[in-house]
């Protein structure tokens, strides 16, 4: 078998609830079957991780994430506001005779400590979350999760996705965050193609635009999967055929699937007839960034 | 007495706006002379961190209080340490009620 250039995926909707975890969990499955190629799993949805509870992997190491937050020394500071005016996030301010450091907006990038012109500033680290890799069976799974309370998801997925470059795979499917802010487009920079996963509701429809558009600015290839599709929701087919978006799998609406999906199994435990699809699908999209 | 209100237009007929850190405009009010000058809000194109920026802004010309519908956490944190007193508007509908019940210190401080 001739050997084949490594593929990155993302998978990512515009909302939580559409089955994104089912799709990348079952698609990783569905891969894993060939033995010739290396998987690995990356849960990007560092907020609320949820696809070891379908991977059950062992976690066998652990690294902490941490960004450096400035702390500006009165004595030295001379309110001239220079730092204020680099920081793109508004996280340090001056306000009358104090400068002020809001840790929860600081996202660590230590421009204020360059600018400041009398070293009134130094970082102190602060742990904003974990990074843990281990396997599941044949997959090399990794994920970030973030301490209660930080809001700083991006810093956790960039690490992420760093430290698991000494783990090379053939096949790396990354669990999106869902939304379409800015740690899903982090999720997905550097993906070969994305592939989007919606319901046929009104709602569905709308947050597939949003997240279609990121993935259009983000100019890289992106395929449909439809979940719980009853064939009856019209307006989403003439938006994938207006859009050239290929439709590359119906999921039908069936109780057994949501009853299963609900007791922690996969989709390709339930309907195994999927693996045959979810391995099609992985060729397809080879031919596609080809 | 020097104070700083949000609102939604550039001047003292404008409506209240009950968020400051996301406020369209700010008037600088003279509370006896009903002088003003009116600010857009420098934070309308910031993502994150408006109301510290708002605040920032407002600190740096040196009211002797703001007024509001009501201030997020870190707009709060930031306009103390400037040591502005803040207040809240509460059911005032126009600029001239919220100058009259400052001036009659009927205001709910925040
Ligand atoms: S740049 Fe330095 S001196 Fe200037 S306000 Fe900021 S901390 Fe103070
Ligand atoms: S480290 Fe960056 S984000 Fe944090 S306060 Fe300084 S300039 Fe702003």
């Amino acid at each position: 078998m001739m050997h084949q250039t490594p593929l990155k995926i993302a998978v990512a909707s515009g909302k939580g609830g559409t089955g994104k975890t089912t799709v990348a969990t079952s698609l990783a499955l569905s891969l894993a079957k060939n033995l010739t190629e290396t998987v690995m799993f990356l849960d990007c949805d560092v907020e609320a991780p949820n696809a070891h509870l379908f991977l059950k992997p062992e976690f066998s190491d652990q690294k902490q994430v941490e960004v450096l937050i400035p702390r500006v020394n009165e004595t030295l500071c001379t309110h001239c506001g220079k730092c204020t005016e680099v920081c793109q996030f508004q996280a340090i301010a001056v306000l009358g005779q104090r400068t002020l450091v809001f840790p929860q907006l600081c996202h660590g990038c230590g421009s204020c400590t360059m600018i400041c012109p009398t070293n009134a500033i130094q970082e102190n680290p602060k742990s904003i979350g974990i990074l843990q890799k281990g396997k599941a069976e044949q997959i090399e799974f990794a994920r970030g999760v973030m301490d209660i309370g930080e809001p700083m998801a991006v810093p956790i997925i960039r690490q992420l996705k760093k430290w698991v470059k000494s783990t090379p795979s053939q096949i790396t499917i990354v669990d999106s965050p869902p939304g379409t802010a800015c740690p899903v487009v982090e999720s997905m920079r550097g993906s070969d193609f994305i592939l989007l996963v919606t319901e046929p509701t009104p709602f569905g429809l709308h947050d597939l635009r949003l997240a279609h558009q990121v993935a259009k600015e983000l100019n890289i290839p992106t395929g449909l999967i439809i979940n719980r599709d009853n064939g009856e929701f019209k307006e989403l087919d003439n938006y994938c055929k207006a859009e050239n978006l290929p439709v590359f799998l119906r999921i039908p609406f069936q109780r057994t699937i949501a009853e299963g999906i609900a007791n922690g199994h996969t989709l390709v435990d339930i309907l195994p007839e999927t693996i045959l699809s979810f391995q099609e699908i992985c060729q397809t999209i080879r031919n596609i960034v080809k | 007495m020097k104070l700083f209100l949000t609102t939604t237009g550039p001047d003292l007929h404008s409506e209240l706006d009950p968020r400051f850190g996301r406020c369209a405009y700010l008037l600088l009010i003279d509370s006896e002379t009903l002088e003003f000058q009116s600010f857009p809000n420098p934070s309308s194109s910031v993502s994150g961190g408006a109301g510290i920026k708002t605040a920032q802004f407002v600190a740096d010309l040196k009211p002797d209080t703001v007024i509001s519908g009501d201030f997020g956490p870190n707009a709060a944190s930031a306009l103390r340490s400037a040591n502005i007193p803040m207040y809240l508007y509460g059911d005032c509908k126009t600029v001239e009620d919220v100058v009259r019940r400052l001036n009659s210190n009927s205001l709910k401080r925040f």
